[in-house]
C-alpha cells in the first residue's frame, strides 16, 4: 500500500490535492482513499490531506502514521506543532518541501535520516515559460506563487506523482482536469501547468516512493497504556482559566497575505478598518493610526477591503517575509 | 456499473436520489451538510423531483419529516451530534407516531468539550427512541443500506424510522471506490411508498397528538413500537437478501470476517472495524486464530446472531467507539446480557477507544488480542480500559498549561481513594 499525507494551509488546495493524486492512482487502476482532515475549517489554518493506494481493497482509516510520502506545500507549517509534519518521517519516508532552503538544510534541521526534496515552486514557476502548447497563459515572475497559493500545492502535486512512479503525465494530467473542473479553464491551465513543471523536475527519480514492508505483530511495540489518574473538576472539567491564553497560538503564521498600511497616506479613520477585523488584531495607537499586530493577523484582508483611501495593500506573506518586516507593531511614519 | 470515487456524505445524497425521496427537511450540521448540499444542487438541477426545506433547527426539521411521512410522502434527512440531541425530542416523538423515514446521522462526539471528529455517543443517545438503527462500515454501505433502510422503514411490519449511521471523517469526508446502482434497479428495489393508512389530508384529518393517561393504553402503543423496531431484523433480513439479488452485494445483519475456526474475536460498530479487519488479516497470517464480528444492525439489537456468532469463542474483545458515563462501553454492556444465556460464555473484554476520533493503532489491536490471551489463561478479564497512552497525557499536560490549569490542590480537598 502506498501512504502519502500532504500538509498545506486552508485555501493552499490541499484536499484537492489529495483527491488529484488519488483520482490519478484510481485511473491507474489502484484501490483509492483519499481524505482531508482539518478543524474549524479557515483560511490559513494548517490543515493535512491523505492518499492511499493498494492493488486490494483498502481497509485501513484514519490519520497515516507511516507515510511512504510526506508532501508539504508552505514550509513555514513545519514549525506549526498542530501541524505534525514531522509524524512518521523515519528512514524510509520520503519528504517533499516547497521550500527556498536546501534539502540537506531540512535534512538537518529535522534530523531526518530519509530522502528529501524540495520544490521551491516560486522560483521554478516564475520561470515558466510565457506560453505552451495546451495553452498556458504566461506566469508573472513576481505574483505566481503568491497571488495564487494552489499553485504552490499543484506544483508539489506534479512533483509527488513523479516521486511515485506509478503515475503517467497523461494520467496526471487527465486527473488535474477533472479535480479542478470546477475552478474555470484558465486557473486549471495555470494549475496544470504548475503541475506538469513539478513533474518534469522530478521524472528522473520516478520510483523513488516505495511501499512499506507489511508489518508482523511479533515486531509492533505495545502501547504505553496508562490508567487515567482521577483529578477533580478544578483540573479535569474543560476550562481555560483565563480569557488571554488564545494570544499564546500565532495565528498570525496562518497568513499567506500581508495587510501593509501606507501610514503617510493614512486619514486615521480607524473606525473603519481596525474595528471590523474579526480578529481583534488590529489596535489604535495613541496618535489616532491603526496598526497590525501581525503575531496574529490571519490574513483575510477584510481591513483591506475597508480602507475607503485604498492605502492598505495586500502583499505576499513570502515576499513580506523577505523584507524583514515581522516586528508585531510596524514602526509607524507620522507625516 | 464501474466504481466511482464517492464521500460518505456523496453516498448518503446518492442513497437519498434513487430511493426517490420526495420531501427532504434540512439543517446544517458538520459533518454532514455535504449530504444536504449534493441534494440542494441536484434539486435546483431537476435532477431529484423533491421539495428540500430548510429549518431553522433540527427540532423543527425532525419534526417537518415525521408530519411530512405522515401525509403519506417519502421523507429523507440527516443530520449529527449536538443536531441530533436538539433533535432529541422529537426523534422519540416521530418514532411514536410510527412513520417511516429515513435520517442519515454522521457521527461526531457530542459536547462539552466540543468536538466535529466521530465517537458514536451520539447516535446511541437515540438508541432507545423507536428508531432503527443501522451502522455502516464503508462508503459503500452508506449508499447500499440507505436503499435498505427505505425497505425496512416502510416494511408494513415496521413502520418506524430508521437512522443510517456513518463515521465522520473516516467516512463523511474519505472518497472510496462506490458503485452508484443503476437509477430504474435502485426504483425498482425500493418501490414506490405504499403509505396504507398514512394519509394526513386537510380533507381527512387525523390526529398522531394523542394523550393517554392511566399507563394502560401507554403501555400498549410503547411495547407496540417495540415488537415492531424487533420486526425490523426480519424486514432488513429480507431487504438484503433482495438487494443481493438486485445488484449482487450481499449484507447480512452481522458481518462475520474470519470468524471460522476463531477462538477470538473483536466485536465492533461502524467504520473503525474496517482498521481491525487489516489487523485480524495479518494476525491470522502470522497464525492467529482471530476474527470480527460487526453488527450492522444495532436496534434491533441482534442477540440471537450475535448468541450464535461467539459461541464457542475463547474470549471477546469488545470495541466501544462510546462511552455511557458510570457504567462504560454500550456494545460491551448489551452484548454481556446477550452471552449471559450461553451455557459456556466465553470471557469478555472491555475496550472503550476512538472517542472523539482518537485513533485506534495495529499496535492497540494486536495488544488487545494479548490481553485476550491473558485473560484465557487467568480466568477473570481485566477491568475495562480506555485507550490512551503515556503519551497522549504527556501532550494533555501541555494543553492545560496552556489554559492555565492549576494542579495544585488545597489540602481539604485531597482525597485519600482519589488516585
Amino acid at each position: 500500500m502506498l501512504r502519502i499525507r500532504l500538509h498545506g494551509r486552508g485555501g493552499h488546495g490541499m484536499k484537492t490535492a489529495s483527491r488529484v493524486l488519488g483520482r490519478a492512482l484510481f485511473l491507474e487502476g489502484y484501490q483509492v482513499q483519499d481524505a482531508p482532515r482539518y478543524g474549524a475549517e479557515r483560511r490559513g489554518a494548517p490543515i493535512f490531506a491523505y492518499v492511499r493506494a493498494d492493488r486490494k481493497p483498502i481497509l485501513e482509516r484514519g490519520v497515516i502514521r507511516e507515510p511512504d510520502l510526506v508532501v508539504v506545500a508552505d514550509d513555514s507549517l513545519v514549525q506549526v506543532p498542530a501541524a505534525g509534519v514531522r509524524l512518521g518521517l523515519d528512514a524510509h519516508a520520503v519528504l517533499l518541501i516547497d521550500s527556498h532552503e536546501a534539502a540537506s538544510v531540512w535534512q538537518e534541521r529535522l534530523a531526518l535520516a530519509g530522502p528529501v526534496f524540495t520544490t521551491d515552486s516560486s522560483a521554478v514557476l516564475g520561470r515558466a515559460a510565457p506560453a505552451t502548447d495546451s495553452g498556458t497563459p504566461g506566469t508573472n515572475p513576481e505574483t505566481a506563487v503568491g497571488e495564487d497559493p494552489y499553485l504552490a500545492s499543484s506544483h508539489a502535486v506534479g512533483a509527488a506523482a513523479a516521486l511515485l512512479g506509478a503515475i503517467p503525465r497523461a494520467t496526471l494530467e487527465a486527473a488535474l482536469r477533472t479535480e479542478l473542473s470546477e475552478l474555470g479553464r484558465s486557473r486549471t491551465a495555470r494549475a496544470l501547468a504548475a503541475a506538469l513543471a513539478g513533474y518534469d523536475t522530478f521524472q528522473d527519480r520516478a520510483g523513488t516512493v516505495e511501499p512499506r514492508r507489511v508489518w508482523t505483530p511479533g515486531e509492533l511495540s505495545p502501547p504505553d497504556w496508562i490508567s487515567l489518574p482521577f483529578e477533580t473538576a478544578d483540573v479535569s472539567a474543560p476550562t481555560i482559566h483565563g480569557g488571554a491564553t488564545s494570544v499564546k497560538v500565532r495565528t498570525g503564521l496562518w497568513r499567506t497575505l500581508r495587510p501593509v498600511i501606507d501610514h503617510e497616506a493614512c486619514h486615521r479613520c480607524h473606525w473603519m478598518c481596525a474595528f471590523p477585523c474579526p480578529d481583534g488584531a488590529m489596535f489604535v495607537d495613541s496618535e489616532g493610526y491603526p496598526q497590525i499586530d501581525l503575531d496574529h493577523c490571519k490574513g483575510c484582508m477584510i481591513c483591506v477591503a475597508q480602507c475607503p483611501f485604498h492605502v492598505i495593500e495586500a502583499i505576499p506573506e513570502r515576499a513580506a517575509s523577505a523584507l524583514g518586516d515581522d516586528s508585531p507593531a510596524p514602526a509607524r511614519k507620522p507625516s | 456499473m464501474s466504481a466511482q470515487l464517492l464521500t460518505g456524505n456523496n453516498a448518503a445524497a446518492w442513497g437519498a436520489r434513487l430511493s426517490d425521496v420526495e420531501y427532504i427537511p434540512a439543517f446544517p450540521i458538520t459533518p454532514q451538510t455535504e449530504i444536504i448540499e449534493n441534494l440542494a444542487a441536484w434539486v435546483d438541477a431537476d435532477e431529484l423531483a423533491a421539495k428540500l426545506t430548510t429549518f431553522e433547527s433540527e427540532h423543527s426539521m425532525v419534526t417537518a419529516a415525521g408530519a411530512a411521512a405522515a401525509t403519506g410522502v417519502r421523507v429523507f434527512t440527516a443530520t449529527s451530534s449536538q443536531g441530533l440531541l436538539y433533535a432529541m425530542e422529537m426523534i422519540y416523538t416521530v418514532a411514536g407516531w410510527r412513520v417511516p423515514l429515513v435520517m442519515v446521522n454522521v457521527s461526531r462526539g457530542v459536547s462539552a468539550p466540543i468536538t466535529l471528529e466521530p465517537d458514536h455517543c451520539d447516535v446511541l443517545a437515540a438508541r432507545d427512541s423507536g428508531f432503527l438503527q443501522l451502522h455502516a462500515a464503508t462508503c459503500q454501505e452508506v449508499l447500499d443500506l440507505t436503499l435498505i433502510a427505505f425497505r425496512v422503514a416502510e416494511d408494513a411490519r415496521v413502520r418506524l424510522p430508521v437512522i443510517v449511521n456513518q463515521d465522520g471523517f473516516y467516512l463523511s469526508f474519505t472518497r472510496e471506490p462506490v458503485r452508484i446502482p443503476d437509477a430504474e434497479a435502485a426504483r425498482k428495489f425500493v418501490g414506490p411508498f405504499d403509505p396504507r393508512s398514512l394519509r394526513f389530508h386537510a380533507q381527512q384529518p387525523m390526529s398522531h397528538a394523542v394523550a393517554v393517561l392511566g399507563g394502560s393504553a401507554y403501555s400498549y402503543f410503547r411495547y407496540e413500537a417495540h415488537m415492531a423496531v424487533n420486526n425490523g431484523l426480519a424486514a432488513f433480513q429480507d431487504a438484503c437478501s433482495r438487494f443481493g439479488q438486485c445488484f449482487g452485494r450481499e449484507y447480512s445483519v452481522c458481518e462475520a470476517y474470519r470468524l471460522d475456526g476463531a477462538e477470538i474475536a473483536f466485536v465492533m460498530l461502524g467504520s473503525f472495524a474496517t482498521k481491525a479487519k487489516a489487523v485480524v488479516d495479518e494476525l491470522r497470517r502470522a497464525g492467529q486464530r482471530v476474527g470480527l464480528l460487526r453488527p450492522r444492525v444495532l436496534r434491533p439489537f441482534p442477540e440471537e446472531l450475535m448468541q450464535r456468532a461467539l459461541a464457542g469463542m475463547q474470549a471477546v474483545i469488545v470495541v466501544d467507539q462510546n462511552l455511557s458515563m458510570g457504567k462504560g462501553g454500550v456494545l460491551h454492556t448489551e452484548l454481556a446480557s446477550a452471552l449471559y444465556a450461553l451455557p459456556q460464555r466465553p470471557v469478555l473484554l472491555s475496550f472503550v477507544g476512538g472517542l472523539g476520533g482518537r485513533d485506534i493503532t495495529e499496535a492497540e489491536f494486536v495488544e488487545m488480542v494479548h490481553e485476550a490471551r491473558r485473560t484465557v489463561a487467568r480466568g477473570t478479564p481485566p477491568p475495562p480500559r480506555l485507550l490512551y497512552t503515556e503519551g497522549e497525557l504527556r501532550e494533555l499536560r501541555k494543553l492545560q498549561a496552556i489554559a492555565a490549569v492549576q494542579h495544585e490542590q488545597h489540602p481539604e480537598q485531597e482525597r485519600p481513594d482519589g488516585d
